[in-house]
């Protein structure tokens, strides 16, 4: 009812990375058992325990129940229909970006993510991941000078195998949960970061994820370890091409902070929706955990949610450390018929511990939208406090919203304080900033920023103007 | 369209218009012709059509107009939406301004401004010109810096909303500039403030219609004219005086006169 000409002659605008790139792929075949499992380990020649991590997970997921506590709508998923390993045919080993096939560099340019030395960010590091391997990482040897490592998780397999030993899955053991268990069994690649004692990383690092086959899946882990004293802000993106069937993502996210050590997380997920049918389209299954295990460190998660048909995610912080803080800033944008249920989960172990969680949820179209999140206070996480504050946004009449805030205290001497609101961006809201010259889209796209502008505020600079154009641009056509 | 400026072009001309809201018929046949200068006041009961009077002139979308026309200097703004008529120049004063969370007052104001400057192909303002500007627009309300820096009518008191109103006419400078029902709700002297606010935005150029129910306003503003709506129609029109008879003899006065006609 809301303005229907002017909606109906709003141009929607395309999904603007839905373009594939042709380029031969060297596949596996579909399916998922052991043999499937040794021979991803086998191609990536891993060690010994690498493999026995990978089969022990394949037989907890056998005996795991997919989880539908979530309430999500969809196809079940047949995960003998999946391809396990999809990696662009090249060369072995890769010593220099020239060898990297020109398609993919082009592929990353077109993305806005030039990899070359000539045109890569001038002040992010960028490890580019297409399918289920790492193609190339910018800025290595720059930062290889500070003593940071960041390359992808495979190399580090190779190279840093005392670390990925010490510290992979010990943050999302195997067997945590249907989907981290399936990524640990056949995970293919991701990124690695370590910043070591004292050290704060000189320039933002950048994981850009691309899923280019239509039927395989992305499986990959992201490890970080920032030891005593460091800080590091890491930022990550994701689009997809346009296919009408949907692909899975099933991705593991580690962080681990020792003393005093901070990290800083930020997703901006812009991975294929489907179309306003709903056909096609990303499901986004993925495990985000931070370790806080040393004092006063510091673990902060902000993500700008766009994509996916279907999104599940709860990024989470375990606060082991005393008077460590964990952080959660989310912003999750569905329209048409898009699923999001995110959250997150702060698990105060450790006296003293902080925790702040900001959650925007915003549905336009059909969509459904929620939020879920558990407060814990373990009983010695005495003197520790937590603040929620989660809004939900409807644009429409024909979007769902809802918060499942989880407080479970077994600590008398903490505080945990939740405030929720719901709002409707309504016709009259609509036709005041109208009626003071500002064009309907303008109108809507000010409300919206305005909603979210506490979780703006925490994102990297150029990722926080990326996330205003991004939430523009999806809800143009989206109010009627 | 220049030629015919030279005559007496009136600003806004309304006619006999019928306008109707899911499917009831609100306005049934209004007349009403403004000329640059002029002031005019509308009164009459609540529900006789006085809002939706003003709600169509600046577009509103749940109102829809079945029968005549609303030109504004000369031109038919029948099909324009709600930007393009501010824009250009008509400016509605909400009974009930409406609070937008999160999104700042000064920069809803910025962004207004610059849009009704750009359509004047006047330069558009960057913050620091549109600071200096705010500031002194500011006076004429007597409100304080402090009140741009929060969300648009959030949590402001009724007062404090109508003069936001007023501050957003000073800075669009309208040619045609409704207040509906700015007087309500106000205490003697915020009346006065944003009457007197209302006085200074006045001039020869443009033209005002004020909404109201009460001669205290009009205490403070005389208009040139004074229509008496009811039932959807203009029933009477006079000048100040019939004001005054009005406060005197009520509005049941005014149901004599529309059952007369």
């Amino acid at each position: 009812m809301i303005n229907e000409n002017l909606v109906s002659n709003v141009v929607t605008e395309p999904y603007k990375y839905g373009f594939v790139t042709d380029i031969e792929t060297e596949k596996i075949s579909k399916g998922l058992n052991e043999e499937i499992i040794r021979l991803i380990s086998r191609k990536k020649d891993e060690p010994e325990y690498l493999l026995n991590f990978r089969l022990k997970a394949f037989k907890k997921w056998q005996k795991m129940e997919e989880p539908n506590w979530a309430d999500l709508g969809y196809k079940k998923i047949d995960y003998q229909d999946i391809i396990y390993y999809s990696a662009p045919k090249q060369k072995e080993k890769k010593s220099s970006l020239d060898e990297v096939d020109p398609k993919l560099l082009e592929t990353f340019d077109k993305l806005g993510i030039p990899l070359t030395e000539q045109k890569r960010l001038t002040n992010v590091a960028v490890d580019a991941v297409f399918d289920s391997v790492s193609i190339a990482t910018t800025y290595k040897e720059q930062l290889a000078e500070h003593g940071v490592i960041f390359c992808s998780i495979s190399e580090a397999v190779k190279e840093h195998s005392a670390l990925i030993e010490k510290y992979l899955g010990s943050v999302v053991p195997a067997s945590d949960n249907y989907f981290a268990a399936l990524n640990s069994a056949v995970f293919s690649d991701g990124s690695f970061v370590y910043i070591p004692k004292g050290v704060e990383c000189p320039m933002d690092l950048s994981s850009y994820f691309r899923i280019n086959s239509g039927d395989s899946g992305q499986f990959e882990r992201t490890l970080i370890i920032a030891e005593e004293s460091s800080t590091v802000s890491y930022l990550e993106g994701c689009t997809a091409p346009m296919f009408d069937t949907n692909t899975l993502h099933a991705a593991v996210v580690e962080l681990i902070a020792l003393d005093n050590a901070s990290i800083k997380y930020s997703t901006v997920q812009n991975w294929y929706a489907g179309n306003e049918n709903g056909v096609g389209g990303i499901f986004n299954f993925v495990t985000k955990r931070g370790k806080c295990l040393g004092k006063k460190s510091k673990i902060s998660w902000s993500q700008v949610e766009t994509g996916s048909a279907i999104t599940w995610k709860y990024p989470s912080c375990i606060l082991l450390g005393e008077e460590s803080i964990g952080e959660f800033y989310s912003v999750a944008l569905t329209n048409n018929l898009q699923q999001a249920d995110t959250g997150t989960k702060m698990i105060h172990i450790g006296a003293k511990t902080k925790s702040t969680i900001v959650s925007k949820g915003i549905s336009a179209g059909k969509s459904s939208n929620s939020y879920r999140g558990l407060v814990k206070m373990g009983s010695k996480a005495t003197g520790s406090r937590n603040y929620s504050q989660c809004d939900s946004m409807l644009i429409g009449d024909q979007a769902s919203a809802n918060t499942f805030p989880y407080i479970q205290s077994q600590q008398p001497n903490s505080e945990v304080e939740h405030e929720a609101s719901t709002c409707r961006i309504s016709e009259d809201q609509l036709f005041y900033l109208q009626s003071r010259g500002i064009e309907f889209e303008e109108a809507v796209s000010m409300m919206v920023s305005g909603f979210c502008r506490d979780v703006f505020n925490q994102l990297p600079m150029e990722f926080a103007a990326e996330a205003d154009k991004l939430l523009a641009l999806k809800l143009e056509g989206s109010v009627g | 369209m220049q030629e015919k400026m030279t005559g007496k072009e009136p600003l806004l001309e309304i006619k006999n218009i019928f306008a109707s809201t899911e499917d009831l018929t609100i306005l049934k046949g209004v007349d009403i012709t403004i000329q640059p200068g002029e002031i005019h006041a509308i009164m009459g009961r609540n529900g006789c059509g006085k809002s939706t009077l003003s709600k169509i002139i600046a577009g509103h979308p749940a109102y829809k107009i079945n029968q005549g026309s609303i030109t504004f200097k000369g031109k038919n703004i029948k099909s324009l939406e709600p930007e393009e008529r501010a824009k250009s120049g008509i400016f509605l004063g909400f009974q009930y301004p409406i609070e937008i969370p999160g999104v700042s007052n000064l920069e809803f104001l910025r962004v207004a401004t610059n849009a009704r400057r750009k359509f004047l192909k006047q330069q558009e303002l960057d913050t620091f010109e549109f600071e200096d500007l705010v500031k002194e627009k500011l006076e004429l309300v007597k409100m304080d810096y402090a009140f741009l820096n929060r969300s648009i009518n959030q949590g402001f008191s009724g007062g404090e909303k109508k003069r936001n109103e007023i501050l957003q006419m000073a800075l669009l400078n309208p040619e045609i500039a409704i207040l509906d029902e700015t007087d309500s709700g106000l205490d003697i002297d915020a009346l006065r403030i944003v009457a007197s606010g209302i006085k200074k935005i006045a001039n020869k150029e443009n033209g005002i219609i004020l909404i109201t129910h009460y001669q205290r306003l009009l205490d403070e503003i005389k208009p040139d004219f004074v229509h008496v709506m009811a039932n959807g129609q203009i029933i009477k029109t006079g000048d100040c005086k019939l004001a005054l008879e009005l406060e005197k003899n009520g509005y049941e006065w005014t149901d004599q006169l529309s059952q007369d006609s």
